[in-house]
């Protein structure tokens, strides 16, 4: 067991590793012995053991709610105050050992991936700063600096999305990338700001004491919880805002897998799964069928793509998209535990792919084909990361889907909202058969390229060992158990609410009439766990949480929630039979003619190999109209604004000219004595206009003086 | 030199400028050395004042107080406080660093460097004046130099720019004047009874008689004063002249001119229409507010729509004096500490972008966004200290942009909410011209045409990573400069909002 502070100290160690590796290999990588690669392996390691420490001490404690925190003043102006600190937690000690290892085997795996690439050190500068910021989103323990972080991998991702910079598709996704994560932000700064306007702190608990308290609440909360929520789009590519995801393979394939699969993208399913609280009823309901709409689209474009990272990107949507359903449906639990597996078995798949494009040096799964038997390790990997996705039972994605399916089916039951459900099992029968359609084109059949095919062999045990260590995890890392009695269920529960507050001293009447404003809108079984903890019986979700209820309703809905995963279960084994069975009915035995198929419904086809119009359609209106914006505000500015200027600056001319024609015809023809000294006086108030700068410094003075007088006059 | 530290900061570049008049023109090194050197004094003394600076009291430090011109009680008074003192350090370092940025000036480098440290004479003084009548004289000193700067050393149409900018100030400063002499009337000196230019003075409302305590009066001076100010903010729509004055001005005159100039309209507000006018500046608060909204989103979209880079950096600048002016008006201890914080940032990170801009013009000869690409490949080590400043401009948490701008969404959105709100769009917006000309410019397939152009030079860097240390740092750990800052400011807010 790890005292507290020692668990703290090493949860900075891990945060600095990377940051030392970073700056390291960023200043000094090009002088360095293999060009520094072994200071980003060697430190992640360090860190990864680091972080198998504090989980194992949280896995010997096995009290979920225990929780370390360290704060210190970061800017302090007498009333205004922020803070940065670190929480670590049960839920931080599992996304630790998800961030490390993922980002230990993608440092180890790229060793052997970019070798030879001309900014070799610079690639692993950049996982080294990545793996900080994402860890910083881990550790932070209050808003502020979790935006902080939040900016810093969009930062991170920016830079290896495009570090193949001098393609014109990798400028263009990068800069996709971090706009569409910045209209994202827009809504999450937002969030941000209503909570601390109204609470005064940006503390997660005593955020969540506030909360129940009802220091914060009805619409304003509502409003709030979609701020934040907008930050989760943006991040974790849920629709509308999931355009930049696709194009973000233009990275590295290893970035792929790092960022684009494993962690940065989970951080918005991290974010909500962390603050649950903070989310209303009607930011709940809002989660909810944006998660289920885009596990939905994003599967179904799967079907048609052939460029092997872009189906497996379309996979990563679909799965975010559960993810982010399951904690519209109040199950954070499930939906950190799906986040956990997934990293494990997406990792792998685009590790795996990376392997495979790696040797036969195409992303194009048409040119592929027959690889097994040429790649042994890639395929048998692959394939168990394939049946992990699919929800083949006994592999680690079955036990988190499932659990997902569960207690969205069970919200459905209870709320009457069974869309996200049938989007969810739809999505679940499509992904076997979409996976199994990379399996079948890449490794089985003919080789369709020979001449790639020939030159394609195995990787080097720098790549094969991460497969092999992910292949693992991927098959126990949900430990063979579900959420809510396996090994997480020591890491992580639904917050208790109350004893939250009740830490901070902010229980009271204030909380009871919260709960009553939720009760009478249809706030039953909304993902806000404040509700749930209140009142368990209206949280949909909590199988894990179940322990805590206690009225009458509590029992019912138990029973509901039991028959709902029965019937899930028994629905995702089916789909995922389904789907493999379809898939290898056809792109195997080819028994289906797919180009006919293709051809009777051109229509659905078009639409999703236009993945949906959503490009075209942003196209059309908000790029076109910001752009024709811009144009029109510096229109206006040079024929309007300045125009004004420069008009006031003619009629001050002209003035002048006629005051010289005056000067001259009229003054000067009436009094011809005096005619020269005012033609002087003329040419004088001419050169005025022709910029002597003395002349103006005369006028200031004078007028000075004039002033002055004037009011000692008056 | 500890007597009178202001007095040194502020004349002896003056003392520099007499001593290369002397020297003979064709001694160029010589020239440059003594300009360096003038300007690293007030730099040494800069350290020494932000070592000795007291950070708890919330009055005047380094005073000195002197009669002037006794007939009209105009006083020789200097002094500096916790608003001041960030502008006098920013003033002291980028004016030594643009003496450095200047080196490879070719054209008559006697009249540069003179007038150059004139300029920096003028900049300090504004920043430490507490006599309204000798906080004019230097406002308008700097002027003159500005002016020839610009119009001898700047671009193809230098004149007109120049020309513009001298007559723009001017006329703002004309309503500044007469609105500083109504002022003078209307004050009484508490110890002689006489009419007093003393700032001190103005500040304390039981000095002013009672036409100055008529509200339409009031509102009548705050509006002569703030469009005095306005001008160099610029704000909205008084800031056309700025575009100009950047794309003609030489790259070290532009660095001076967005790094420094225009905090003088942001500080003018804040040390005298505030403190002297609190009841109108309460009342003109919201307007300022929504200027401030205008400010951001109108800059930010005529940048994007720029193809010049210089001009879109100027845009960005009216762009990020929005965020400023926000912060101004919410009268809140995050707003206003974010506001000056914003003003001291924003000068390191325009400062950045400016001399990255010259570096590129004084190898490529052109500024057109769109017919660069690819240099990263080129340049590595420029596009990563340009990109460096770029995110900065964009407000990337870690670095100092960030904090300032963070700090005033968190002052101004309890106050004016939807002004808060719409102006966060700013977030995007600024993002996205950002990007997209760093995309044009750096990403892409390499360009050919410029397989000669030479990465940057040491003395280049010697510019730049100063002042990138400094944005890093206080995108850390920003108290240093808040610490500062913070005394007087809060101290400001109690004086103006109760």
């Amino acid at each position: 067991m790890m005292s507290d502070n020692a668990i703290l100290y090493s949860a900075l160690a891990i945060l600095g590793l990377p940051l030392l590796s970073y700056v390291l290999t960023f200043f000094f990588g090009k002088k360095l012995p293999r060009k520094g690669d072994w200071i980003g392996v060697g430190l992640m390691g360090l860190a990864e053991l680091l972080a198998i420490r504090i989980f194992i001490s949280f896995w010997k404690l096995g009290d979920p709610t225990h929780r370390v925190e360290g704060s210190f003043t970061w800017i302090d102006l007498g009333g205004f105050k922020v803070d940065a600190g670190v929480l670590v937690d049960g839920t931080t000690a599992i996304m630790l050992m998800v961030v490390c290892t993922v980002s230990f085997l993608v440092h180890l795996y790229s060793v052997g991936y970019m070798h030879g690439d001309r900014r070799y050190e610079r690639f692993f500068a950049f996982l080294g700063f990545f793996t900080f910021s994402m860890l910083g989103i881990v550790l932070s323990n209050n808003l502020f600096f979790l935006y902080v972080f939040w900016e810093l991998v969009g930062l991170a991702s920016y830079l290896l999305i495009g570090f193949f910079f001098h393609k014109h598709s990798a400028a263009n996704a990068n800069k996709k990338a971090f706009l569409t994560n910045r209209v994202g932000d827009f809504g999450f700064w937002l969030g941000i700001l209503v909570f601390f306007t109204a609470t005064g702190t940006l503390n997660y608990f005593e955020l969540f004491a506030h909360v129940h308290a009802g220091t914060i609440k009805g619409s304003l909360l509502a409003w709030a919880g979609v701020g934040l929520f907008m930050g989760c789009v943006g991040k974790s590519a849920q629709m509308p805002l999931h355009i930049w995801l696709p194009d973000a393979m233009e990275g590295p394939t290893p970035v792929s897998a790092l960022i684009h699969a494993a962690t940065m993208v989970a951080a918005g399913v991290y974010m909500v799964a962390r603050l649950a609280p903070l989310f209303g009823p009607e930011a709940g309901m809002v989660i909810l069928y944006v998660g289920a709409i885009t596990a939905f689209i994003a599967a179904t474009i799967a079907l048609v793509k052939t460029d092997i990272k872009r189906v497996l990107a379309f996979s990563t949507l679909s799965q975010l998209g559960y993810m982010v359903m399951a904690l519209g449906a109040g199950d954070s639990v499930n939906s950190m535990f799906h986040l956990t597996t997934h990293a494990m078995f997406k990792a792998l798949l685009f590790l795996g792919a990376g392997s495979v494009i790696h040797a036969v040096h195409s992303q194009e799964m048409p040119d592929m084909g027959g690889l097994r038997k040429k790649m042994p390790i890639t395929f048998v990997t692959f394939v168990v990361a394939t049946l992990a996705i699919s929800g083949v039972p006994f592999f680690a994605g079955f036990y988190s889907k499932d659990g997902i399916l569960g207690s969205t089916l069970a919200f459905g039951m209870i709320e009457g909202h069974y869309l996200p459900f049938i989007l969810g099992i739809t999505a679940a029968a499509v992904t076997p058969f979409y996976m199994f359609r990379i399996v079948f084109m890449t490794f089985f059949g003919k080789p369709r390229d020979q001449e790639k095919f020939d030159h394609a062999h195995e990787s080097g045990w720098s790549m094969t060992v991460p497969l092999m260590i992910l292949g693992a995890l991927s098959i126990c890392a949900a430990g063979w158990q579900t959420a809510d009695v396996g090994w997480f269920s020591r890491f992580m529960v639904k917050y208790d609410v109350p004893a939250i507050a009740a830490e901070f001293h902010m229980e009271g009447p204030a909380a009871a009439e919260h709960l009553d404003t939720s009760h009478t809108d249809d706030g039953h079984g909304t993902p806000a766990d404040t509700h749930a903890a209140q009142a368990d019986s209206h949280a949909p979700a909590g199988d894990a949480h179940a322990a805590t209820a206690d009225d009458g309703h509590g029992d019912a809905h138990h029973d509901v929630h039991h028959t709902a995963h029965v019937r899930a279960m028994a629905m995702s084994i089916g789909a995922a039979f389904l789907g493999i069975l379809a898939s290898w009915w056809v792109y195997h035995r080819r028994k289906v003619n797919t180009a006919a198929i293709q051809a009777r419904l051109s229509g659905v086809h078009t639409v999703l190999q236009g993945q949906y119009f959503f490009d075209e359609f942003y196209a059309a209106t908000i790029y076109r109209a910001t752009l024709w914006w811009a144009a029109m505000c510096a229109a206006f500015d040079k024929y309007v604004v300045d125009g004004i200027v420069n008009g006031t600056g003619y009629l001050t001319r002209m003035m002048s000219w006629v005051a010289g024609q005056i000067d001259r015809w009229v003054v000067d023809g009436a009094v011809n004595g005096v005619a020269a000294v005012l033609q002087g006086a003329g040419e004088g108030f001419r050169r005025l206009q022709t910029g002597r700068v003395q002349t103006y410094l005369v006028y200031a003075s004078a007028s000075v003086l004039l002033l002055v007088l004037v009011y000692r006059v008056l | 030199m500890g007597e009178h530290i202001l007095s040194w900061m502020t004349f002896f570049p003056v003392i520099g400028a007499a001593v290369i008049a002397f020297i003979p023109s064709e001694r160029k090194e010589v020239i440059k050395t003594v300009a360096a050197a003038a300007a690293a004094v007030p730099l040494i003394l800069a350290v020494k004042l932000f070592m000795e600076f007291d950070r708890a009291t919330t009055s005047f430090q380094f005073v000195e107080h002197y009669t002037w011109i006794k007939s009209f009680n105009i006083e020789y008074f200097m002094g500096i406080d916790g608003l001041s003192v960030p502008m006098v350090l920013l003033t002291a370092l980028l004016s030594f660093l643009c003496v450095i940025a200047s080196w490879n000036i070719a054209k008559a480098e006697k009249g540069y460097f003179a007038l150059f440290l004139i300029l920096e004479a003028g900049m300090m003084g504004v920043f430490c004046a507490l006599d309204f009548f000798l906080f004019y004289v230097f406002w308008e000193v700097m002027l003159l130099p500005m002016y020839f700067l610009i119009g001898i050393w700047g671009g193809p149409r230098r004149e007109y720019a120049a020309i513009k900018f001298f007559l723009y100030t001017l006329a703002g400063s004309v309503l500044m004047l007469l609105a500083m002499i109504a002022f003078y009337l209307n004050t009484t000196d508490p110890v002689t009874g006489g009419h007093t230019f003393n700032m001190l003075h103005m500040f304390d409302q039981a000095n002013h008689n009672s036409w100055l305590q008529l509200t339409n009066i009031r509102h009548l001076l705050w509006l002569g004063l703030f469009i005095g100010f306005a001008i160099k903010v610029p704000i909205f729509p008084f800031h056309t002249w700025l575009p100009d004055a950047h794309v003609e001005a030489p790259t070290a005159v532009s660095v001076i001119l967005a790094g420094v100039l225009l905090k003088m309209g942001t500080y003018g507000i804040l040390r005298i229409s505030y403190p002297m006018l609190p009841d109108a500046a309460v009342w003109f608060a919201p307007a300022l507010a929504i200027l401030g909204a205008i400010n951001i989103l109108y800059g930010a979209y005529c940048a994007m729509a720029q193809t010049d880079m210089k001009k879109l950096v100027a845009y960005s600048s009216v762009s990020h004096m929005g965020y400023v002016l926000l912060g101004m008006a919410a009268f809140t201890e995050a707003g206003i500490n974010g506001a000056v914080l914003q003003m001291f940032n924003h000068g390191t990170i325009t400062a950045m972008m400016f001399l990255c801009v010259g570096v590129i013009y004084d190898r490529a000869h052109h500024r057109e966004i769109n017919g660069f690409g690819g240099l990263g490949l080129q340049m590595p080590i420029y596009t990563s200290v340009f990109s460096f400043a770029l995110f900065a401009a964009l407000g990337l948490p870690g670095l100092s942009g960030f904090v300032g701008e963070a700090m005033i969404f968190m002052g101004v959105f309890p106050v004016y909410r939807t002004v808060a709100i719409v102006s966060a769009l700013g977030l995007i917006i600024g993002a996205a011209y950002v990007l997209w000309m760093l995309q044009r410019v750096f990403l892409g397939p390499k360009n050919d045409k410029y397989d000669d152009l030479p990465d940057i030079s040491t003395r280049e860097l010697v510019t730049l990573v100063p002042i990138g240390i400094l944005v890093l740092l206080f995108g850390v750990y920003p108290m240093p400069v808040l610490n500062l800052m913070k005394a007087s400011l809060n101290n400001l807010i109690k004086v103006v909002a109760g």
